[in-house]
């Protein structure tokens, strides 16, 4: 088992006390399996994607990637899972303003010691991206963006891709080539999708679907 | 006579801080004249003069002063007045080397018409040449100021010019005497008070003064009489005399009357009738009479400003009348001097002064 | 909807406290140090004019020598008895109770109205004045000073408000005895009105010369340069404070977007908009610039005594210790906060009132706009370059110092980013390592937000830099000047001129050589100055500081045919050697040039010989004694005459008094230094706090690729210490730059001597820790923020318009 999520729970200390947000939130995904994460506003499926990636910490449960449960680990270990086991695809500003195209590319590949420049030339093909990688982010339009990050998040290749609503952000039919252009991806590498979105459109491209109601899977 | 004017122990006073100071209430007697004379030379009962020296200053004396008023007239018969004075005040007694020296100099001068008074002061220092006397050839000085003898008189004072500026006037005089110089009291040592002050007091009462007034409105050209005062003491006044009054007078048949009075608890009067011949007799309380008759307000005090004058015993009895009531010396020390018309037994002219009149 | 408008922009301050209090501090900081300078230069041009006012002598014109510094009084006299109403001043300078004191004698009987002098007419006050010793007036300050020193000739001194402090008032007699001047006078006051008809004053008095009132008087003019200096210091620092404000204001409103878009789209006019937020900066102005008032008033009264101190001891004038309220400098210091104020938000103000209601409220894109302002500012940066060149080469006056110190500064800041821009782009290409690309990276788009408060930081150095190189280098060549002036074992003074040539034969039975140390005032280029007269001896021969000289100099002044000027003389007056030099009793050709920085006036030396005869009746009463064993002669002399401490002094005791001068004169420099150096410092802080909000969509995604936010913070803190070092390097050379303009034109202009330049490393190194320190202080809490940054408020950045 790639993801094992086991009685999750988070709780978020608002102004009006405290508000449970994953009341044990337990499931499974498999080495390249997808699983689409759907629910209203507010029901919890970008918190529980937040820590499944181990950038929020949570307050009970498990969560095992590869059998390492990110509970007991520290920031630094944690940073260390994002690095090498993880990608992450957010629905917007995924990228470094500061680099290129390019180098925002090829970034989290060369942070987690796997860069390959072939890989990534292939990946910029792929994701017709090739004449635009000496473009600063400012410079691209959105689905040119987010398609960048996409390649970022394979070229490292991660193990598990994680995305939350990486089209949400993006008229319908240019959102459509992106969710073509990552799905392509994530097939081709072999890794495992956790993807949030609230479209049952795009969820039933999904190899299965979670509900998320009121903190739990419904 | 006179106490006159004498201010100039106040010099400093008067100079740097002004009259209040000056003529503040107390016992010091007008312009401080009632104070103490220690180390001062004291007059001499049996002093002599000796001319032309005692024309010179005497600084082991506190005060001094050359002191001329000339009763005037100008062509058209209007009566005008002059005042040229000199004080030597000594702060210390004797002399010191130049700016040390102890010897302050303070000068009036005045012109009186019968419609206005122009009056000036002058302050300096003595050791620099600023200001001061010289008894032969005789001249005594302050800045352009000047009494000048002149060559030609068997005494060096017989013929003299005087020159003098301020604000709204100046004056150039000839003055030539008609006869000698003549000594007040006994031989020169006039009393001046029931305690005994006294002074060295002479004068030369007998100029033909001829010359040149400037005026705001032009020069005239003026003739009259003229009546030098030399006199010098170190304690002339009783701490409890407040001023004096004095007449200089020139009748037409040529003899003068000098009549004073030292206002003090009783009036103090004395005086010297000078004859036509010159031969002067010294005059006691009980031989000089003045009364004042009418009163003048005159800067916010009231003064009087016509007296009558008698001397019982030499058949004089004449009242002097100011030309101008309100010839008022506003200066640092301030006082009433101006030129008279004298009506009755002997008529003529001459020079009023009165000190110590309080708003 | 103004009120509703005024209270929703002002409610982000009720949220945002911090940034609240860096713009009431940074204002409050550029109003204060600028006040304070003012506030101390209000004091002393006060003091100068009351120096100046004794006597009316401010108004009132006077009768001076042709040439001379004095001239007999029998002129006086003359011109008294030719009726002008003249009154005599004798004015000089001693030393006395370790003070520089100014002896003014007059005549009281004929003198203008003075203060003080009213007092003497108590009784047997004005004779006491007038004989020996006589009496000194004093204000109550000095006469405090005083009451443990003794005075040449011994006269009493009384305390009298009115009286300038450092002056004594006496009488003109007593005063020609101490100052060794008898039946002399420097001028003649001519009273107001002078009545029509006088004589000519030409004929009576020939030699002298009617010169109009002198206004604010010698003082003034003498520390000018001084006090411009203050200025040039108070003006930076108020710049560097503005610093702030700017990035406070723009950071202001940034965050306000939002709000202010909102309050467009409810239909309130940009105009309006632009009015409610510069009636918000005018209060902020008010508040923060009345505190600055309060505050500067505070720094004026701590540097005061070493301004007083300094200004004493370069030219002698007297400025009172405490600093009393003034409405100049009071109204001078809100004016220039509001104005400062105005300034820095100008650029935000306009943009929001231009504001479109609809604008897309997207982070400002600073390195694409920032790359045509580039080219820009290298070009300006190259105008200014160019026309502080042209100063340095044809630039005449204090004022052209300042300004090529102007030009140099502000090309230096501008071409700052241009050059880290360069240093960045070149480190970019080079370094290798994804963290490594990215740092470099991000600190080039780091680089236009900063830059201004880098500017700032680097003024702030240079200044540092050139200031201090300035200061180390004129100490190290007057501690080397000292050494060779001073070359006596021991230097005694007697108290009257007939012990004077008895100590002469004491000393002459029990030392190697005793030189005469005679001088007198004169006129010297047509400005007051001494002339001293040096005896022949292998002492001056040796060791004296020439720095021009033709061969046979000591043998010309030694046969009293040539004559040795200081340098500021021959400069001011632009001599070369063999020009003649107008000197009482006749000219004389230049035979040498020397270093002098005891005081900026004109200096002569004439040998002994031609000195007693240009300035008869001088009496010989002090000397310096070569001797083996000054600690033996000196206990000889004072035992067998008598004298006070101050009147024998071994070499070292000068060196140390002179020295201590020296230390005192440029505290004041240091201590500005330092502040301005902490203004650079907070508006660094300021910046990087306002570029902290829009740190967050360039942190966050990096962060999530798997970088700690410690990692990051630590990232964070290398790069301001980076900035800083870069910023600090670059600041060196144009520090040095300044320090030579300092040395070489200011100083020239203001003193009249040229000095070399000496560098020290060693203190370079100290600021270069100085400015990371500061550095590391001012990111001290952005970086602190960044390593406590709650993941929700990062992962916000991915989810949420902004």
């Amino acid at each position: 088992m790639l993801l094992d999520v086991d009685g999750l729970t988070k709780t978020f200390a608002t102004a009006e006390g405290p508000v449970a947000v994953l009341r044990g939130v337990s499931f499974a995904l498999d080495a390249g399996q997808s699983l689409a994460l759907t629910g209203e506003s507010g029901s919890g499926k970008s918190t529980l994607l937040h820590c499944v990636a181990g950038l929020e910490p949570f307050d009970g449960g498990a969560v095992r990637i590869g059998g390492a449960d990110l509970a007991g680990m520290g920031e630094a270990a944690r940073a260390a899972l994002r690095r090498r086991t993880v990608g992450l695809v957010f629905q917007q500003f995924n990228l470094i303003p500061s680099l290129t195209a390019g180098a925002n590319l090829a970034f989290q590949a060369r942070l987690a010691g796997r860069h390959d420049p072939a890989f990534c030339a292939h990946l910029a093909a792929r994701l017709g991206l090739s004449g635009l990688l000496d473009r600063y982010p400012e410079q691209l339009s959105g689905g040119q963006q987010q398609r960048v990050a996409i390649g970022r998040a394979l070229a490292a290749r991660p193990a598990l891709l994680l995305a939350d609503e990486p089209t949400g952000n993006l008229d319908e039919t240019t959102g459509d080539a992106v969710m073509d252009l990552l799905l392509d991806g994530v097939a081709e590498a072999g890794a495992a999708l956790l993807m949030v979105t609230h479209s049952m459109r795009l969820a039933a491209r999904l190899g299965g679907r979670l509900h998320l109601a009121q903190g739990r899977i419904a | 006579m006179n106490a006159r004017a004498a201010a100039a122990v106040l010099l400093a006073a008067m100079a740097l801080a002004g009259p209040a100071a000056a003529q503040g209430a107390g016992g010091g007697g007008f312009a401080g004249l009632g104070s103490a004379a220690e180390g001062f030379a004291l007059p001499d009962p049996a002093w002599r003069p000796d001319f032309p020296a005692d024309h010179g200053p005497h600084p082991g004396f506190r005060i001094e002063w050359w002191y001329l008023t000339a009763a005037l007239e100008g062509p058209d018969g209007r009566a005008y007045g002059a005042q040229w004075t000199l004080f030597r005040t000594a702060l210390a007694p004797g002399e010191g080397a130049g700016w040390s020296s102890p010897q302050v100099w303070l000068a009036h001068a005045a012109v009186t018409t019968e419609t206005a008074h122009f009056a000036a002061e002058r302050l300096a220092r003595g050791g620099i040449g600023q200001a001061g006397v010289t008894a032969d050839p005789f001249a005594a000085w302050i800045d352009d100021w000047a009494m000048q003898g002149l060559p030609g008189g068997a005494d060096a004072l017989d013929r003299i010019a005087l020159r003098a500026r301020g604000e709204g006037f100046a004056f150039e005089l000839a003055a030539e005497a008609t006869g000698p110089v003549v000594l007040h009291g006994s031989g020169g040592y006039s009393v001046k008070g029931p305690g005994g002050q006294a002074s060295h007091y002479y004068s030369q009462p007998f100029y033909r003064v001829t010359g040149t007034l400037t005026l705001p409105e032009g020069p005239v050209a003026v003739t009259g009489t003229g009546w030098l005062d030399r006199e010098w003491s170190s304690q002339p006044l009783d701490a409890d005399q407040a001023g004096w009054d004095w007449l200089a007078l020139h009748f037409d048949d040529g003899s003068r009357l000098m009549a004073a009075q030292v206002r003090g608890a009783a009036p103090y009067r004395f005086g010297t009738l000078i004859g036509a011949d010159s031969a002067a007799r010294p005059l006691d309380g009980d031989a000089v009479r003045l009364t004042p008759l009418a009163g003048a307000r005159v800067a916010g005090r009231d003064v009087p400003v016509r007296w009558r004058v008698a001397v019982p015993d030499a058949g004089i009895d004449v009242t002097a009348e100011a030309v101008n009531p309100q010839a008022w010396m506003d200066l640092g020390v301030s006082y009433w001097e101006g030129p008279v018309r004298v009506t009755g037994t002997h008529p003529g002219r001459g020079y009023l002064e009165m000190t110590g009149y309080s708003p | 909807m103004m009120r509703a408008g005024m209270a929703a922009i002002l409610s982000h301050w009720r949220r945002h406290p911090v940034q609240l209090a860096m713009l009431l501090a940074g204002l409050m900081l550029a109003t204060a140090l600028w006040t304070g300078v003012q506030a101390i230069n209000a004091e002393a041009r006060a003091s100068y004019a009351r120096a100046a006012a004794v006597l009316g002598q401010d108004r009132l014109e006077r009768f001076v020598a042709e040439g001379a510094a004095r001239f007999d009084q029998a002129a006086h006299v003359a011109l008294r008895r030719a009726g002008w109403p003249v009154s005599p001043v004798l004015e000089g300078r001693i030393r006395a109770g370790g003070l520089r004191l100014t002896v003014l004698g007059v005549d009281p009987l004929t003198a203008p109205p003075q203060s003080g002098l009213a007092g003497l007419a108590a009784q047997g006050g004005f004779l006491r004045f007038i004989t020996p010793p006589g009496e000194v007036l004093a204000h109550p300050v000095t006469a405090a000073r005083l009451t443990e020193a003794a005075l040449p000739g011994g006269p009493a001194i009384r305390a009298a408000e009115g009286v300038p402090e450092g002056t004594l008032i006496a009488d003109i007699g007593i005063a020609q005895a101490m100052l060794d001047a008898p039946g002399q006078v420097s001028r003649l006051l001519i009273a107001a009105e002078v009545p029509a008809g006088l004589p000519d004053w030409r004929e009576i008095a020939p030699g002298l010369v009617r010169e109009a009132p002198e206004g604010a008087g010698d003082l003034a003019r003498l520390t000018d340069s001084f006090h411009l200096n203050l200025t040039a210091f108070g003006l930076l620092a108020f710049a560097v404070g503005l610093f702030i404000v700017h990035a406070a204001v723009g950071l202001a409103f940034e965050e306000r977007r939002g709000t202010f878009r909102t309050l467009r789209a409810l239909g309130l006019p940009g105009g309006r908009l632009a009015a409610l937020l510069a009636g918000e900066l005018l209060l902020f102005a008010v508040v923060a610039g009345g505190a600055g008032v309060v505050l500067g008033w505070l720094i004026a009264a701590a540097l005061l005594p070493d301004v007083a101190a300094t200004l004493s001891g370069l030219y002698g004038a007297a400025v009172p210790g405490s600093v009393a309220l003034r409405a100049e400098w009071v109204a001078a210091g809100l004016a220039i906060a509001v104005a400062g104020t105005l300034a820095a938000g100008a650029q935000a103000l306009w943009r929001i009132a231009r504001l479109p209601v609809l604008a897309p409220a997207r982070p400002r894109a600073w390195a694409m706009a920032a790359a045509g302002g580039l080219r820009a500012q290298a070009a300006a940066a190259g105008a200014l370059a160019v026309a502080a060149g042209a100063l340095a080469v044809r630039g005449d006056g204090v004022v052209a110092g300042f300004a090529l110190i102007g030009c140099l500064l502000l090309a230096a800041a501008l071409a700052l980013p241009v050059a880290l821009h360069l240093a960045l782009r070149a480190a970019a290409a080079r370094v290798r390592g994804v963290l490594a690309e990215w740092f470099v990276a991000d600190t080039r788009q780091q680089v236009p937000g900063l830059s201004l408060s880098l500017m700032a930081l680097m003024l702030a150095l240079a200044a540092n830099v050139g200031v201090a190189t300035m200061v180390a280098s004129f100490r190290a060549t007057f501690t080397g000047w000292l050494d060779q002036r001073l070359a006596a074992e021991l230097y005694v003074t007697a108290r009257s001129p007939d012990e004077g040539a008895r100590l002469a034969s004491f000393l002459a039975a029990r030392a190697e050589a005793v030189l005469p140390i005679v001088s007198a005032e004169a006129v010297l280029d047509d400005a007051p100055g001494q002339v001293f007269g040096m005896a022949d001896h292998a002492t001056f021969r040796d060791a004296w500081p020439l720095i021009a000289a033709a061969p046979d100099v000591w043998d010309r002044v030694a046969a009293g045919t040539g004559v040795l000027v200081n340098e500021q003389l021959w400069r001011r007056a632009g001599l070369r050697l063999g020009d003649p030099l107008p000197l009482p009793g006749g000219a004389l050709p230049v035979a040498g040039v020397y270093s002098d920085y005891g005081n900026p006036a004109g200096q002569a030396i004439l040998g002994l010989a031609d000195f007693d005869r240009r300035f008869p009746g001088l009496p010989h009463q002090a000397f310096a004694v070569r001797t083996a064993d000054p600690a033996g002669v000196a206990e000889a002399v004072t035992a067998a005459f008598d004298l006070p401490p101050d009147r024998v002094l071994d070499q070292a005791a000068v060196k140390r008094f002179s020295l201590a001068v020296f230390e005192r004169t440029f505290a004041v420099t240091g201590a500005l230094n330092l502040l301005t150096l902490g203004v650079a410092a907070v508006a660094l802080l300021a910046s990087m706090v306002t570029l902290g909000a829009m740190r967050l969509p360039q942190l966050a995604p990096v962060w999530a690729a798997g970088l700690t936010r410690g990692r990051l913070a630590a990232l964070e803190m290398a790069r301001t210490l980076m900035l800083a070092a870069l910023t600090a390097v670059l600041a060196l050379p144009v520090g040095l730059a300044l320090a030579w303009v300092l040395l070489a034109v200011v100083n020239v202009q203001a003193f009249g001597w040229r000095l070399p330049l000496h560098l020290f490393p060693g203190d370079w190194a100290v600021l270069f820790a100085a400015a990371l320190a500061a550095a590391a202080l001012a990111a001290a809490l952005p970086v602190r923020r960044i390593a406590r940054l709650a993941p929700a408020d990062l992962l916000r950045v991915f989810a949420h318009e902004r």
